[in-house]
């Protein structure tokens, strides 16, 4: 999962990493009192998932109580990149010499962690300039690593010496919380040659999560998601109103591409796993349901071990119980298709025998 | 370089020859038995399993059951073993194989946590074994041996090299070569983490140096470096060979995980285009559908 920045900081402030006050709220009651213990000037920053907050409004300036009653909700409205504000953080201003990037990711294919550093931060880190790259193994960063990054960036001084921590910090809470991405951009040089972590950003592998009883509070799910993980699916909600049902992670996005190739929008991914049965194609039947957006189904399924018998019944089984009223478009490949067919003649599925025809007809339904 | 047939098939003047000895570690749970039937039905030679508490037992009234993989490893001398144990107890299963000697390890659980894939990784290297997965389907040589979960409709022999992320596209794009006349020589699952035992360009290596291979089909999928790294390696080395792409996950949203822990694209780095352009770069086509891949195969081989 992806923290936020008010959660990453969380973090950070646990592995004394410099920090301005901050405070979080969820509503402008809350954030007016934030604001009189923090006290004018700050700044008000949306708490969302994804990238991009600045150029989109979602961070604002603030020095009095009449600005705080318009911004704060205009920045709690905001939308940026389908993502709705989970919060908003108010923040000190900081009066800031230069700002630096810092990150610790884990670089897959050389299987180790990386350093990316640079003396240019501020911006995304595709126009991040100048990036010195490290590959550091999978320990900690040593005194020695650390402090040749700093005078790599061309600092010196207590400012070197503030970098040179802030790498070893971060690198330690990387490993102790198995963490794929942490990314402190930017890093700021204050006046007096301190540094401070301006933005905090944090992915952390999920698989991992059974060691981590201290990062489940930041896990963040919609209902259905959250339905959709105990049943041992994978489903990411998506914005538009074709459902799209599959077994295997590679199948559904391959069947999304497709689906949007040809001017469909989907409304999910919903992966069932690699098996699929009556049990589980019902189950993802049920959450779709649940979804309002949705106009209809398109199911791709590879029954490879699995009957696709085993499927039609599940469908059966949803049309009996008034589960679905919406048009299904399905491709069923594999042992016993032959028989899937017969089996859902004349009900509300229609069955398909390649998945670009299911696809048509699901774009070309949905239009009606 | 370890040569993966002589792993999967030995030496012709093996006794075992085409018929290596495979212990499946798992073997009395839900998703192992299962497996293992369906692995000794298409020929597999299922040696041994290994179930701590169970050992002197019998699975299928036929194949010894150990308690530990040095038990199983002593009795049997295979070198080959399969994992199905829950992701928390990949780690400890893994090093058990590594310590006992096995030299191709295949490691089907998802959801292992990536520190305990590197740390597995560290053994296998100090071994000189080779892990392939986790969260793979597995590996096989049609209709010889299967290794893995994957069905057995979709492959039958032939020349063709598929290496896979995905597992249910694996078998989408192979059935799609069969019915096209295109048989597979080999199919490598990488499998769908973030971190791979063997990699694109891992396998890539294991199959480049087939003498009869007519055809590669690289399967990808968003998340990571992989692809890339693989298409760089086929222009260094002028690979010539008919190759042809497939990327999945061109329509998904960035930052968002799909399904499986290693589909995610951070800023640009894991994202379908820029997997694409560096295979154009590499003169590969990429195929828009599962179902084009045999059809721009056929088409490079004209060439």
């Amino acid at each position: 999962m992806q923290l936020l920045e008010f959660q990453a900081k969380e973090i950070f402030r646990e592995y004394k990493i410099n920090l301005l006050n901050s405070i979080s709220s969820t509503n402008i009651e809350d954030g007016r009192k934030h604001a009189k213990e923090l006290g004018y000037p700050f700044v008000i920053k949306i708490q969302v998932p994804v990238g991009g907050r600045g150029k989109a409004g979602g961070i604002q300036k603030c020095q009095n109580d009449d600005e705080f009653d318009i911004k704060y909700p205009q920045v709690m409205d905001l939308v940026i990149k389908g993502e709705k504000a989970r919060a908003i953080l108010l923040e000190k201003m900081a009066d800031i010499k230069k700002e630096l990037y810092l990150s610790i990711f884990l670089n897959r294919s050389k299987r180790c962690y990386t350093i990316i550093a640079s003396s240019e931060g501020g911006v995304e880190i595709e126009s991040v300039k100048n990036q010195i790259i490290k590959e550091i193994g999978l320990g900690d960063v040593s005194d020695e690593v650390a402090n040749e990054v700093a005078k790599e960036m061309g600092l010196d001084g207590i400012t070197a010496e503030g970098v040179a921590d802030t790498l070893k910090k971060l690198s330690k809470l990387t490993i102790e919380k198995e963490a794929e991405l942490v990314e402190i951009n930017p890093l700021a040089i204050m006046q007096d040659g301190t540094v401070m972590a301006l933005d905090g950003k944090f992915v952390t592998d999920d698989n991992a999560n059974f060691r981590h009883d201290e990062l489940q509070k930041y896990q963040e799910k919609t209902e259905i998601e959250e339905q959709a993980e105990k049943s041992g699916f994978s489903l990411v909600e998506l914005d538009g109103d074709i459902a799209v049902v599959g077994n295997g992670a590679g199948l559904v996005m391959s069947t999304l591409d497709m689906l949007s190739d040809n001017g469909g929008k989907p409304a999910c991914f919903l992966d069932v796993g690699g098996g699929a049965t009556t049990e589980s194609v019902y189950e993802a039947l049920t959450l779709i349901s649940k979804l309002d957006r949705v106009k209809g189904i398109l199911v791709n399924l590879y029954g490879g071990i699995v009957k696709t018998t085993v499927v039609a019944e599940a469908f059966l089984k949803a049309y009996e119980n008034n589960l679905i009223d919406i048009p299904v478009f399905s491709r069923l490949k594999g042992t016993e298709s032959e028989k899937a067919k017969e089996m859902l003649q004349g009900s509300r599925t229609n069955i398909f025998d390649s998945v670009e025809e299911a696809i048509n007809a699901a774009v070309m339904g949905i239009k009606k | 370089m370890t040569d993966i047939f002589e792993l999967l098939k030995g030496k012709p003047e093996d006794v075992d020859y085409e018929k290596k000895g495979v212990i499946v570690q798992g073997i009395t749970g839900s998703y192992g038995s299962i497996h293992a039937k369906q692995m000794i039905s298409y020929g597999t030679n299922v040696v041994a399993g290994v179930t701590p508490g169970k050992g002197g037992q019998k699975f299928e009234e036929t194949i010894p059951i150990y308690n530990s993989m040095q038990e199983a490893v002593d009795a049997t001398n295979a070198k080959i073993s399969i994992i199905f144990v829950p992701a928390k107890f990949f780690l400890s299963a893994a090093k058990e194989a590594l310590n006992s000697g096995i030299k191709l390890l295949v490691a089907i659980p998802e959801h292992v946590p990536i520190r305990d894939t590197m740390e597995a990784l560290d053994l296998a290297k100090q071994k000189e074994a080779i892990i392939i997965g986790p969260n793979t389907p597995g590996i096989m040589i049609p209709e010889l041996i299967k290794i893995g979960i994957m069905p057995p409709m979709p492959f039958k022999a032939g020349k063709i090299a598929v290496l896979s992320k995905s597992g249910t596209l694996l078998y989408e794009i192979s059935d799609a070569l069969t019915n096209a006349g295109f048989g597979q020589s080999i199919t490598i699952g990488i499998g769908g983490d973030p971190v791979n035992g063997t990699r694109l360009i891992d396998a890539f290596e294991m199959v480049k140096d087939i003498s009869d291979l007519e055809g590669l089909v690289i399967v990808g999928e968003i998340g990571g470096d992989s692809e890339e790294m693989l298409a760089k390696k086929i222009i260094e080395l002028g690979f010539n060979k008919p190759t042809v792409a497939y990327i999945a996950g061109r329509a998904a949203p960035k930052e968002k995980r799909m399904g499986h822990a290693g589909a995610i694209v951070m800023g640009t780095y894991g994202s379908a285009e820029s997997k694409i352009s560096m295979f154009n770069k590499a003169n590969i086509p990429v195929a828009k559908r599962p179902a084009e891949v045999p059809v721009l195969l056929a088409g490079k081989m004209e060439k």
